[in-house]
């Protein structure tokens, strides 16, 4: 099966490609790209005239919940609404009740994926037996599995002891650590940022400190042990500082931000909007400033959704006992390209922070546009003018705060290996 | 529907007025307009109770079904809000929630739904959680009113204005005032309503004074001064208000213990001293003596802490009737 894409802009930022080009995929590869007038033929056709081409975006946080959790949503619907946003792989984030301590249990995964296939799937496994944060789990089995990385996500770990030895043992099988930095002494019982905003509606709040705490004892950890690691969802200006500086040292480190962060702020939690519930919370203007600047001089490689879909009554409760979390997968890619509109990154930037930069963190080969590389695309029309409605979402959690923000462009259509899986 | 549950509403300020700018719900005293503050006191003047007067029955209300809903106990409260329904000729049904259906596991939406269809017309709530009032208001029938009754840290507005109507009482005018509230000023949802309510007064001066550990982050952003030093603090205040320090505060290392918190921030008759001549002790209550208050200045000349009680009856009743009286908000 052969395609031809006719008169694209191509836009791929790990070459530093953009112009027109017609690209031609075979077998699920891009075959070849020659310039916009090359003659090539091929069973399909797709005139994209006025269209921008890029490499699908690489989520590296989706709460994928099934199995488990399937009550919040299904592998499914989240990919088919991945494939609808322009997301071509996703990291199913692990969590109590829906997490990977065996290879089986992530076999299981890639078999329900891979019988409807909207979206790849890439699975980040257990750090500690069941994320209790006491045991390790068996790394190299889910190496083997095809994991990607291992985590423990939101959940503390017993004590530093254990996140030393999860780290040292991960950095002897070669995986990434991600780790969500939070103290969680210092967190507990807390609901949003402490600062101006939770002073006023009197909530028990959480510290920048509980996230900057924990950035400086794992890089200290880092440093000590060797192991790769990679910093999910910085939410503090003094995080992004301290990340800043271990990067100008020899550490194997990278983080990534995710996109509610770049544009909400503790005071979009005013009125008591369960739909601002986050973790880490939504900070301060100058924190938000200063995630900004980390993305725009490089010390944050990549931007992520954090999709965490819910079930309506989750959210449909006083602030604190709502459950956090933004459904955020068809905001990843409107936001990411909203930074190019308001001057933070450059259009080749943006597209690498959801694109090639993920792909990297996660060592697939996704992410670029190059003769060989799978041909995970997407067709862009960046005049088509649209506004979020609740109504129209793909996913099944109908979660976000963005219903009613109009964007600057729409995914128009989604190739996963060279395979249509959404047209607009 | 989905919809209209998943959109976030007005910011509480604006749902708590009608379209004519009257009362509707009563959930914080943060963005009201001082006009509607000074109708609150001026319509409690009416319901002080002269002592020995046989009190008349004001039927405002009559007809009108009021519930109280308290998920946490609090029997002082929730009897002065009962008696002011009650004169004002509503009828009072006291819902005891925690042993009742929440202990059952259903949810509040659920709760709120049911109690709706027995025909109430307002809702006086306290919840451990802030922000449970605003939302009961936003997701309940459109013909019933909320009340806060306290709602976590975050705000208790009768409270405050049972406090404004005794400043006024006693001092007339908030503008030449200082006002000292001192003590567990994190924890406490009296402070940060009786802090939104001096600042809309225009207050002369408003001031925390209590450890960096009981003092929240960006307090000063609400108008405040803040002191760490209770001296300076209450010098030459005309209003010092005392909060309630709980006796968990030591076991979550915010203080170390009840008598050096004593030495450091209780009021005493000496410290009284700093204050104006005439200037007037208050609380919220219940207080703890010899942890925040000595008993000599709970029960002296310049105490005003019982007045406070008192008025509350008449504030609270200034409250229901100007929301669901003849001309009320909910009419």
């Amino acid at each position: 099966m052969s395609l031809l894409i006719r008169n694209a802009r191509v836009i791929d930022s790990a070459s530093g490609l953009d112009g027109l080009r017609t690209i031609l995929v075979d077998n699920g590869r891009i075959a070849a790209i020659a310039e916009a007038s090359a003659c090539f033929r091929a069973e399909d056709e797709i005139d994209a005239s006025g269209l921008w081409l890029f490499p699908g975006a690489v989520d590296l946080a989706a709460w994928l919940r099934e199995p488990g959790l399937d009550q919040k949503a299904t592998l499914e619907s989240e990919t088919r609404a991945a494939a609808a946003s322009g997301i071509t792989t996703l990291c199913y984030q692990p969590e109590p009740g829906a997490s990977f301590d065996s290879a089986a249990q992530v076999k299981l995964i890639y078999d329900l994926n891979g019988r409807r296939r909207s979206a790849n799937v890439e699975v980040l496994g257990n750090l500690t037996k069941g994320l209790k944060g006491e045991q390790l789990s068996n790394m190299a089995s889910l190496k083997r599995a095809g994991c990607v990385g291992v985590t423990n996500g939101l959940q503390p770990f017993h004590s530093l002891q254990t996140l030393r030895r999860a780290m040292e043992y991960a950095a002897t099988h070669d995986l990434t650590v991600f780790i969500y930095p939070i103290e969680h002494a210092l967190a507990a019982g807390g609901y949003m940022h402490e600062g101006e905003v939770s002073t006023r509606l009197g909530f028990p709040a959480i510290p920048s400190a509980a996230e900057t705490v924990a950035v400086a004892q794992t890089l200290a950890l880092a440093s000590h042990t060797g192991a790769r690691v990679h910093f999910c969802r910085l939410s503090a200006r003094l995080s992004v500082k301290l990340i800043r500086q271990a990067k100008e040292s020899d550490l194997d480190i990278t983080a990534d931000v995710a996109a509610h962060q770049l544009f909400l702020t503790e005071m979009d939690v005013s009125d008591f909007n369960p739909l601002c519930h986050v973790m880490p919370p939504l900070r301060s203007s100058r924190d938000l400033e200063a995630l900004r600047e980390g993305l725009a001089d490089g010390t944050i490689d990549a931007i992520c959704s954090d999709h965490q879909p819910h079930e309506v009554d989750a959210k449909l409760a006083p602030f604190q006992q709502t459950e956090p979390g933004i459904s955020a997968l068809e905001t990843l890619l409107p936001l990411t390209l909203r930074l190019v509109d308001e001057g933070v990154l450059s259009l080749p930037e943006a597209l690498r922070k959801v694109t090639a930069a993920p792909a990297r963190i996660i060592g697939s080969e996704a992410g670029r546009i190059c003769v060989g590389a799978p041909a995970d695309l997407v067709l862009f029309d960046p005049d088509d003018l649209w506004e979020l409605d609740l109504n129209r979402m793909y996913s099944d959690g109908k979660n976000t705060p963005f219903a009613g923000w109009n964007f600057n462009g729409a995914v128009k259509r989604t190739l996963l290996a060279g395979k249509s899986v959404f047209v607009g | 529907m989905l919809n209209a549950h998943l959109s976030p509403g007005p910011l509480p300020s604006r749902m708590q007025l009608a379209a004519d700018g009257k009362l509707k719900h009563f959930l914080t005293i943060e963005g009201l307009p001082p006009l509607l503050l000074e109708e609150i006191l001026d319509r409690a003047e009416q319901f002080v109770t002269v002592p020995n007067k046989q009190q008349k029955k004001a039927p405002l209300l009559r007809g009108k079904t009021v519930m109280n809903l308290f998920f946490e106990n609090s029997t002082r409260t929730r009897v002065t809000f009962e008696i002011a329904a009650q004169r004002l000729g509503a009828d009072v049904i006291n819902l005891d929630i925690r042993t009742s259906s929440a202990s059952k596991g259903e949810t509040l939406l659920d709760t709120v739904r049911n109690l709706e269809a027995m025909n109430a017309d307002m809702f006086v709530v306290r919840h451990e959680h802030a922000g449970t009032a605003h939302f009961i208001a936003r997701y309940c029938a459109p013909h019933i009113s909320v009340l806060n009754a306290g709602d976590g840290r975050h705000s208790h507005p009768t409270q405050a204005m049972l406090d404004m109507f005794t400043i006024r009482q006693k001092k007339g005018s908030f503008q030449p005032l200082k006002v000292a509230i001192v003590g567990d000023v994190l924890h406490s949802r009296v402070a940060r309503s009786q802090i939104h309510a001096l600042t809309t007064l225009a207050t002369g001066e408003v001031r925390v004074v209590a450890p960096k550990t009981l003092v929240p982050a960006g307090i000063e952003k609400m108008g405040v001064s803040v002191f760490h030093n209770m001296d300076e603090g209450i010098a030459d205040a005309d209003v010092v208000i005392m909060l309630r320090l709980q006796r968990e505060r030591m076991q979550t290392a915010l203080l170390p213990s009840e008598r050096e918190f004593f030495k450091l921030y209780g009021l005493t008759e000496e410290r009284m001293k700093l204050a104006k001549p005439d200037a007037i002790v208050m609380h919220p209550g219940p207080i703890n003596r010899g942890v925040e208050i000595d008993t000599r200045v709970a029960d002296g000349e310049q105490s005003v802490i019982l007045e406070q009680v008192t008025n509350g009856i008449a504030v609270r009743m200034a409250v229901m009737s100007m929301i669901m009286g003849p001309q009320g908000g909910a009419a």
